[in-house]
């Protein structure tokens, strides 16, 4: 029994309980949250195309991806015959476990943040380029062509729009001097820093927003799927709970690149000129509103644009959002150099 | 149709290590149906496209063979069901010919105006496809949306939504539903003012256009070689629509342009339907108010026998030119009937226009050649 | 062109009597049929198609037909120019091995009608390109459209 209750105590004491309780809280409440967020994906296209969209399971259809994800847990797992299996089977794991270890890092309000680091933004920035070789890993060891295409077609894409999500979040950290997202949002007390940061700052959140959508693989650049030209791209020959795992890192996807947005554009918390300052718990409510505000820009998009070819994506990155994102970086430092950012 | 080898022998010939083969189809989103594309791709470079047809063969020409000029009608809905009320009307006008039947004002007006709604609604469904294929999902919605309502007049004059069966040889099976003119007329300013929303939507978005302008680029020559008609044809400058050189029922009395382009490509062709809607709304605005009263059918033999010869029709279906040809030898069933599928010759030339494009660019050709598979497969 | 300008200008490419001449006829057609002998088809096809007068740059139709005795081909041509059309007929009395000469070095579009008609009713085209069954499988026996096709399984005859 001693040797029990001292492995307890070590475990309290080292934070290792802690830990996993937090994790298994975090993953369940974004597993959830990632269902929620393909039902209102649902609902917005429905909107979007004069339809009424999922209403009958549930309350006004609020069930419904609880459903399909029953579905998807009960059915049978295929696969293709000569695919690499080790690889194949390992491929989603890469793809939500990166995207559930980027959520970490999120200060949700001022006291709920489960891992504040110093380097949080760089930790966002490196964990979302894992998620890559996942698909990369997914597409090649399907041993399918349409998938490998697919997978490649995601190399090139987010290799090539992460160097803009990278620059205009560095962009934004000239004006904060921090990695540290919790500090990026207590120098907003003084003004969200799109405000402070003015136009360099609107150029490099209208840059990160398109780099976003990219990284996210979803429409207007969703070559790596591009239903009507490879029919699913690199989750081809995935089944059941393997291809609810890509689909789900999709929507954590599009969440995180909106909850960074909130944070380092938007005030994270911070409700607008203080109004709700004294009720620390309104944190929440104005995180997640600017967020959702910004995953239905994104949503906008998908069902607005149509989709581009692989080689005007390269362009549209390498011929004029890096060089207007360099271009920018250096305003930015200009503005910061010459005090020129607007404080309130 | 290829036996099930996977790299047939014709085309292994002259194939470079770097160049791999895709099937594209016979289950594909892009191949609107069940026609299969053999694709020679060097990355996302296409080398070179070899259509496989007739997994939708279904030996119409063969069946009319031992059906009376009555059954035939109702098989060519089975071809070209966008366009089947066009197709019907091909095939009694060319027994009516051999016959030297006159029809009524009336019927030649109904079918006009049926035919030239026939044409809006196949052209509402391609756009809204054209836009799916390049990722643009929503269009497909609206496009239906405003099919919908010709599809609700369809179903109200004849019952059937689709494969319309309404003409026979000697006019039409029954006449119009008295709400028709009205719905009609419903109908028009509804369309003239969602017309505009298809090109806010699509026509003058950046990247539809950057998708579309130089893709697929079809000169008049080819156009012309290859056999092209309809739409296809007309985007690259080369004047052919039937209604025009071969006007047939109402449409000799008919104002109006024929939709035409000159850059030949697939935003040519884009723009070419489009513009074709605008036209066929001005065709039956100038007829709804003018339906002749009179008969709706002229009484035939119970059994239709065509005189000894051959006769040909041409019409002017969504796609382009639909032909029926008929060798009759003066019994009750035709001897011989070839359709001419607009499908066919528009589809024979892809490959000339999509080499040394994207895979990206071949679905946004593919969408704007309009194909429909039953129509190439027969 | 007038059915009868045409005939002229179609005859006068051929004046030596000796040799085999195309037989017109408006019998039972709307449009004027030229009936031509297997070895003249390529030859005439061409002058229709290069010869400025007549200029017939559109097949629109390329058809097979099973007389009973003879299987024939029959081109429906019309020209972009001069809005004429002309239909040409050529008949092979050989039910083993007919064999004409391919037009599709003329009309693109014939090498897909072409390959339709081989299909169904075995009409073989020289110097066609890619000369293999287009709808039905390689391995399908026989020539569905032809009259004496027999499939007890797939046809109901009545």
């Amino acid at each position: 029994m001693n040797s029990i209750s001292n492995m307890i105590d070590w475990f309290v004491s080292t934070g290792v309980l802690n830990m996993a309780m937090i994790a298994l809280i975090y993953l369940t409440v974004f597993a959830v949250l990632g269902l929620f967020l393909v039902l209102l994906e649902r609902k917005v296209a429905a909107w979007f195309q004069l339809r009424i969209g999922p209403n009958r399971v549930g309350y006004l259809g609020l069930f419904q991806t609880i459903a399909d994800a029953l579905k998807l847990v009960s059915k049978e797992l295929t696969g293709t015959v000569k695919a690499d299996k080790f690889l194949y089977n390992l491929a989603p794991y890469f793809v939500i476990v990166t995207s559930l270890m980027a959520l970490a890092v999120f200060p949700f309000t001022r006291d709920l943040q489960a891992f504040d680091i110093n380097i949080g933004v760089f930790f966002l920035v490196a964990i979302s380029s894992i998620g890559v070789i996942g698909i990369l890993l997914g597409g090649w060891s399907s041993n399918n062509k349409f998938a490998l295409i697919g997978a490649m077609r995601s190399g090139v894409q987010t290799i090539s729009y992460e160097l803009s999500v990278g620059i205009s979040l560095l962009t934004m950290v000239i004006l904060t001097g921090s990695l540290q997202l919790s500090e990026i949002i207590e120098v907003q007390k003084s003004g969200w820093l799109i405000v402070q940061g003015h136009i360099p700052a609107i150029i490099a959140f209208m840059i990160y927003m398109i780099a976003g959508t990219a990284e996210t693989n979803r429409a207007p650049f969703d070559m790596v799927e591009a239903e009507s030209e490879l029919g699913a791209g690199y989750h081809t020959e995935y089944s059941g709970m393997k291809f609810a795992y890509f689909f789900l890192a999709e929507f954590i996807n599009m969440f995180i690149i909106a909850a960074l947005a909130t944070t380092v554009f938007f005030g994270g918390w911070l409700s607008p000129f203080g109004i709700t300052d004294s009720l620390p718990w309104m944190g929440l409510f104005w995180f997640l509103a600017k967020t959702f505000v910004l995953v239905f820009l994104m949503m906008w998009f998908r069902w607005t644009f149509p989709r581009l070819r692989v080689d005007q994506l390269l362009t549209l990155e390498w011929k004029y959002l890096l060089p207007i994102n360099l271009v920018n970086l250096v305003l930015m430092a200009v503005i910061v150099w010459l005090n020129l950012t607007i404080q309130i | 149709m290829g036996t099930a080898t996977l790299e047939p022998t014709s085309i292994k010939k002259g194939f470079k290590s770097e160049e791999y083969f895709i099937n594209m189809g016979p289950q594909h989103p892009a191949t609107h149906g069940v026609l299969r594309l053999l694709l020679t791709i060097d990355g996302e470079i296409i080398k070179k496209v070899d259509p496989d047809l007739g997994y939708i063969h279904r030996s119409i020409e063969k069946m009319c063979e031992s059906n009376s000029y009555q059954q035939i009608v109702h098989l060519t809905d089975r071809l070209d069901y966008l366009s089947s009320h066009i197709n019907n009307e091909a095939v009694c006008l060319c027994v009516e010919n051999a016959l030297e039947l006159e029809v009524p004002e009336r019927v030649k007006v109904i079918r006009t105006i049926l035919g030239e709604l026939t044409r809006i609604a196949s052209h509402t469904l391609w756009w809204g496809v054209m836009g799916m294929d390049v990722g643009a999902f929503s269009s497909y919605f609206y496009g239906f949306r405003d099919r919908e309502m010709i599809n609700d007049i369809f179903e109200e004059t004849c019952g059937a939504r689709l494969t319309m069966n309404y003409n026979i040889p000697g006019g039409l099976m029954q006449d119009i539903h008295p709400n028709f003119v009205k719905r009609v007329k419903e109908f028009i300013p509804h369309f003239r003012s969602k017309l505009p929303e298809y090109d806010r939507l699509l026509t003058g978005n950046i990247i539809f256009q950057k998708r579309t302008k130089g893709v697929g680029v079809l000169s008049k020559e080819d156009a012309i070689n290859f056999g092209a008609s309809g739409p296809v044809a007309r985007a690259s400058g080369y004047s052919c629509d039937v209604r025009k050189y071969h006007p047939y029922s109402a449409l000799d009395k008919i104002n109006f342009t024929e939709a035409l382009d000159t850059t030949g490509d697939s935003f040519a062709r884009y723009k070419v339907r489009i513009a074709e809607m605008w036209e066929s709304l001005a065709i039956i605005e100038q007829l709804i108010d003018n339906i002749p009263e009179g008969d709706h059918k002229v009484a035939t033999n119970a059994v239709i026998k065509l005189p000894k010869g051959e006769f040909y029709q041409k019409v002017e279906t969504a796609r382009g030119e639909f032909g029926v040809y008929i060798i009759s030898t003066g019994t009750k069933n035709p001897y011989r009937v070839k359709f001419r599928s607009p499908g066919l010759s528009n589809l024979s030339l892809l490959n000339h226009i999509a080499v040394g494009g994207k895979i990206g660019d071949l679905v946004a050709t593919m969408a704007t050649i309009d194909i429909v598979v039953p129509d190439i497969d027969r | 062109m007038t059915n009868e300008a045409l005939q002229q200008t179609i005859l006068s490419w051929f004046p030596d009597p000796e040799f085999l001449q195309p037989q017109f006829t408006e019998e039972g057609s709307q449009y004027l049929i030229v009936n031509v002998e297997a070895e003249q088809l390529h030859e005439l096809m061409q002058l229709l198609k290069s010869n400025p007068e007549t200029k017939f740059d559109y097949l629109f139709n390329l058809t097979g037909v099973d007389y009973g005795k003879e299987l024939g081909v029959v081109y429906h041509l019309e020209s972009t120019v001069h809005r004429h059309i002309l239909v040409v007929k050529v008949q092979a009395d050989d039910r083993e091995n007919p064999i004409f000469d391919t037009v599709q070095d003329l009309w693109a579009t014939a090498n897909y009608h072409e390959r339709e008609v081989y299909d169904f009713f075995g009409i073989k085209f020289r110097n066609h390109p890619n000369l293999k069954r287009l709808f039905l499988t390689e391995d399908w026996e026989g020539f569905p459209l032809r009259k004496d096709y027999v499939d007890e399984t797939n046809m109901v005859v009545k």
